[in-house]
């Protein structure tokens, strides 16, 4: 309970020695404010941290290690009604139950002054506070079984599963689509291709053996970073003819293992490559 | 574990306990374990055998091996969850002490009514704490009271139990046991 520290604090506090708390405008204090300002909104935190009248009831017999057996009702009720009051300065909304407990506090005071009823079949008679003080016990005890709780180690904040990702199902696995694309298109922008570099072929580049596996990751690579390429723009020039059969063979590759998805919108169109539908990445490729 | 030929060894058991233990999205139940090993062969007294070697092999380990009341689970210890913390950025994972009250009178009073949790708590019952108990799955209904208004019975759940690494609710202290003396005040 974040309560009464509040109210500790009003009183004054010497401190021994000669070293001051403060200085306020050159002059040392050496002692708190016997009227020392507590902002309303302070006071507002401590109020609303009460979960209810019987909260705010067990604080005030707590607080003053009164017996709860045996509450003096009459100045427990006034030092109720001063939290009531000031919940009220403070515009707090103030619960009906707050009021309801004020009224049965009354209710229990003025019994207590009233003789006791004389009772024949009764040899003991009933304290008014009975009621009051069994449900004060169970709030109390309720209020400890919720810190324990609070206090269990709880999954999420005091341990985690220890998980490992599971390697996908192989059910799941889904067949590599069909090139979409007919084998004629394909080998009439090979020969494009193939002729736009006889235009360019004028001096003989030295030779690098290009290796296959090599261009397909690296076409793999470039469709990491976009979504679709576009055949033509696969080849480099500078590789030569070898170069270009190198990627075309490793294109051929990639969408025989699926990989890959080749795609063409009608006849003569730009030939596309694109990763293949259903996988948000490529495969790897061994 | 039969006469005629062991199919498994206990360590190699352990190791495939572990493995499945991991890759389980929830924990696994003792008869689930053994279902899943039927092919097998493996026993009741070799599964046994293998969940101690595992446990004894986490022993000296920020994981542990425990069961829940869905059945066992590797999970982290409670003494690193202040690093874990540092992967994910900070949630709140502080409950008011009104949702805990009306948790804790759930868990130790179930099945009751919202009417009951009114009367012992002396306020009403704010239906945000109920909704965000049960989102968490820690409450459920398990039936209607015959009386005037048929008032929604409250229970908590299995999930309740793992999340507070209880096996059951029986692992709870005695209600009673609960009487501080001026413990709920610091003074």
């Amino acid at each position: 309970m974040a309560s009464s520290d509040c109210a500790n604090a009003i009183g004054p506090q010497a401190v021994p020695g000669s070293e001051p708390l403060a200085r306020v405008r050159g002059q040392a204090m050496t002692q708190l404010p016997l009227d020392l300002y507590i902002p309303p909104e302070a006071l507002t935190v401590v109020l609303e941290t009460f979960e209810g009248p019987l909260d705010l009831l067990l604080y005030l017999i707590r607080k003053q290690n009164l017996d709860i057996l045996d509450i003096p009702v009459a100045e427990v009720t006034r030092q109720y009604m001063e939290y009531l009051d000031l919940m009220r300065e403070m515009k707090l909304e103030l619960a009906a139950e707050y009021l309801l407990m004020a009224a049965w506090l009354a209710e229990i005071k003025s019994r207590m002054l009233l003789p006791a009823p004389s009772v024949d079949d009764h040899e003991e008679e009933i304290d008014p506070r009975a009621e009051l003080v069994a449900r004060l016990l169970e709030y109390e005890k309720l209020a400890e079984a919720a810190r324990y709780l609070g206090d269990l180690p709880r999954m999420g904040r005091d341990y985690f599963p220890v998980k490992v990702e599971k390697p996908p199902r192989l059910e799941q696995w889904i067949p590599p689509s069909q090139p979409q694309v007919e084998l004629e298109e394909l080998a009439n922008a090979m020969r494009m291709v193939m002729a736009r570099q006889s235009l360019v072929a004028h001096h003989h580049i030295r030779r690098e053996m290009l290796s296959v596996r090599e261009c397909m990751t690296r076409i793999l690579e470039r469709l990491l970073e976009a979504e679709r390429l576009l055949f033509e723009n696969l080849f480099v020039p500078a590789e030569g003819r070898l170069g270009l059969v190198v990627s075309f063979i490793a294109i051929l590759e990639l969408s025989k293992e699926g990989a890959i998805q080749l795609k063409q919108a009608g006849a003569f169109a730009a030939i596309e490559l694109s990763r293949p539908s259903g996988t948000s990445e490529p495969f790897a490729v061994s | 574990m039969s006469d005629d030929q062991t199919v498994i060894e206990v360590d190699q058991l352990a190791r495939l306990v572990e493995a499945v233990l991991m890759c389980a999205e929830q924990p696994m139940p003792t008869a689930r374990l053994l279902q899943l090993f039927e092919a097998e062969g493996v026993s009741q007294m070799a599964l046994d055998a293998a969940i101690e070697q595992l446990k004894a092999h986490y022993a000296d380990r920020h994981i542990e091996l425990v069961e829940t009341a869905s059945g066992w689970q590797l999970r982290t210890r409670p003494a690193v969850a202040p690093i874990l913390a540092r992967l994910e950025p900070a949630r709140n994972q502080k409950f008011s002490r009104a949702m805990l009250e009306t948790l804790a009178l759930i868990a130790w009073r179930q099945p009751v009514t919202r009417g009951d949790i009114e009367a012992i708590r002396g306020v009403s019952v704010n239906p945000n704490i109920i909704r965000a108990l049960m989102e968490r799955g820690w409450i459920q209904v398990v039936g209607q009271r015959e009386t005037p208004g048929r008032p929604e019975l409250l229970g908590t759940t299995r999930q309740f139990l793992d999340d507070f690494g209880l096996k059951s609710l029986a692992d709870l202290p005695d209600f009673e046991s609960f009487s501080s003396q001026g413990e709920a005040i610091d003074v």
